[in-house]
């Protein structure tokens, strides 16, 4: 096969041996040739562009040379006019300007990602109420952008379409701001890798089932109003003479798992109950939360607490889906809170 | 006692930096003042917002649901179970009100009948129909009895949903072939 590629060249490698130490791993290292280092979806290989090459015959043997320091090599032959070399003066002549690989590697990036690496948004534009929202998609150049979703979409917002529309603020999975359907599934785009492995597009929806305001932005207005509707906050009667309420260490336990919710809203349009009855049932979230005070040891509205939700809508629209506990961004458990409240109502 | 003790030293740095003209000291504001505010915006009394408000959400479209939701164990396996419970009612209330209203119309439908019209079947039609009748039945029953193990705090982790869940499919089968051939 070297015999059949003689002229293959990587940028501005000086070495010019065979084609398999060429695409060794210690070839491609960073020291070797830096602009090709951080390409991880593809590996450009310059050929002469007076040189014919069989790609599939090479396909192979570039897989198995970069298999140790990449996961996957997307091999696309490229017929590039290289810096140097015995070709330069030839296309001197002919008027051709010379490309830097570096420059042109990231351009096939690019071009690469608008076959492969394309992110899909959905978008809703309120100013035009008529038309029916439509999936707009934009292209990302994988290697000049950040890991998570939500800096891709930082960067199409600040690049590509400054009209672009979503929510954050945090950007590490503390506010909640940022929840919108990835890849099929609800979750915090600053908590959720670029998928870069996978050769499809990224779809990226706001919340199932739910209001939308413009683009990645739902309507939080109801679930807020549920929110509040169960009172979250501690109800006491008769406050201790002084100081502050003393809990102990069991029962302060028993709220872990509960007060970390963000109230991102990701499990509550998750669940198909929420998603058919959003009016009337509170949704994960909210009925986290009512558990949340139902079993703070401090509180001592419990019975009332669970009272409100005797009812054939507010809580038994549940039926243990477990949507919620799947999609959680911060790994809580909502089904399991809410199964507590119907055996705490059930057997109290 | 100076500022900085009481806690009153930023506050005054603050004020302090303000006094000079900002308008003509800070480039950005003087920017953001002079060139991007070509855009007026209204003031409306609360009704008036409110009723923009209004207006706007009567028009807002809803997100697309379970079309584009990830297929999941968890509410595919949920909403099988519905599947397979409205089916087994539908086939026994309909099974059943046959042996009333069939003979008021004239037409036979005695045991004896439906017994000789299956044993009359081919075997691929018989097994075929004695498949898709214990399906539902077997998963709908071994999904029930997970659900009674929730409502008791049982399984209630997300291992346990998946755990569960997939024991759920297996036993369905097992019975299901089992039922096939008893």
């Amino acid at each position: 096969m070297q015999s059949e590629i003689p002229n293959w060249c990587l940028y501005k490698s000086r070495i010019r041996p065979t084609l398999e130490s060429l695409l060794s791993a210690s070839t491609l290292s960073r020291r070797r040739c830096p602009p090709l280092a951080p390409l991880r979806r593809l590996v450009a290989v310059a050929v002469a562009d007076n040189v014919d090459v069989d790609v599939d015959a090479a396909r192979p043997l570039l897989d198995a040379a970069l298999s140790p320091c990449r996961a996957r090599a997307c091999v696309r032959v490229v017929r590039l006019p290289l810096a140097g070399g015995t070709h330069a003066e030839a296309r001197a002549e002919q008027g051709v300007q010379d490309i830097p690989l570096g420059a042109s590697a990231r351009r096939l990036c690019s071009e690469y990602a608008a076959a492969n690496g394309a992110a899909l948004v959905s978008a809703q534009n309120p100013d035009e109420p008529s038309k029916k929202p439509t999936l707009q998609s934009y292209t990302v150049d994988l290697n000049q952008c950040g890991p998570m979703v939500l800096d891709a979409l930082i960067k199409i917002k600040n690049e590509v379409d400054p009209t672009l529309t979503f929510r954050r603020s945090c950007r590490e999975g503390i506010c909640g701001s940022c929840a919108m359907n990835i890849g099929g599934q609800n979750t915090l785009a600053c908590l959720c890798r670029i998928d870069r492995e996978s050769p499809k597009d990224t779809k990226i929806y706001p919340l199932p089932h739910m209001y939308v305001v413009k683009d990645l932005v739902p309507d939080l207005t109801q679930f807020y109003k549920q929110y509040k509707s169960i009172e979250p906050w501690l109800k006491n009667d008769n406050p201790p003479a002084q100081g502050e309420f003393l809990q102990s260490i069991e029962d302060r336990k028993k709220l872990d798992g509960m007060y970390e919710c963000i109230l991102c809203a990701c499990c509550s349009t998750s669940c198909p109950s929420y998603w058919w009855n959003q009016d009337e049932y509170l949704g994960p979230a909210t009925l986290m939360q009512a558990y949340r005070w139902m079993a703070d040891s401090r509180d001592s509205y419990k019975e009332q607490r669970g009272e409100k939700l005797q009812n054939d809508m507010s809580m038994y629209r549940c039926h243990t889906i477990f949507n919620c506990a799947r999609t959680c961004p911060k790994g809580l458990n909502p089904a399991e809170a809410i199964a507590k409240i119907k055996l705490e109502l059930a057997t109290e | 006692m100076s500022s900085r003790l009481v806690g009153f030293a930023p506050a005054f740095r603050h004020t302090a930096t303000i006094k000079p003209s900002l308008a003509i000291r800070n480039q950005a504001v003087l920017r953001n003042v002079v060139f991007k505010r070509g855009i007026q915006t209204e003031f409306h009394p609360s009704p008036k917002a409110r009723e923009i408000l209004d207006a706007q959400r009567l028009k807002r479209p809803s997100s697309p649901h379970f079309t584009i939701y990830q297929p999941q164990l968890t509410w595919i396996g949920s909403i099988a179970n519905r599947a397979a419970g409205t089916t087994l009612s539908v086939l026994l209330y309909g099974f059943t009100i046959s042996y009333v209203v069939f003979p008021l119309v004239g037409a036979p439908f005695s045991s004896t009948d439906v017994v000789e019209f299956i044993s009359a079947l081919p075997e691929s039609v018989k097994y075929g129909c004695k498949a898709l009748l214990a399906a539902p039945f077997a998963f709908h029953t071994w999904n029930g009895l997970r659900h009674l193990a929730w409502d008791s705090g049982k399984f209630l982790t997300l291992k346990g949903a998946y755990t569960s869940g997939y024991a759920v499919l297996g036993a369905t089968a097992v019975s299901t072939i089992a039922l096939l051939f008893v």
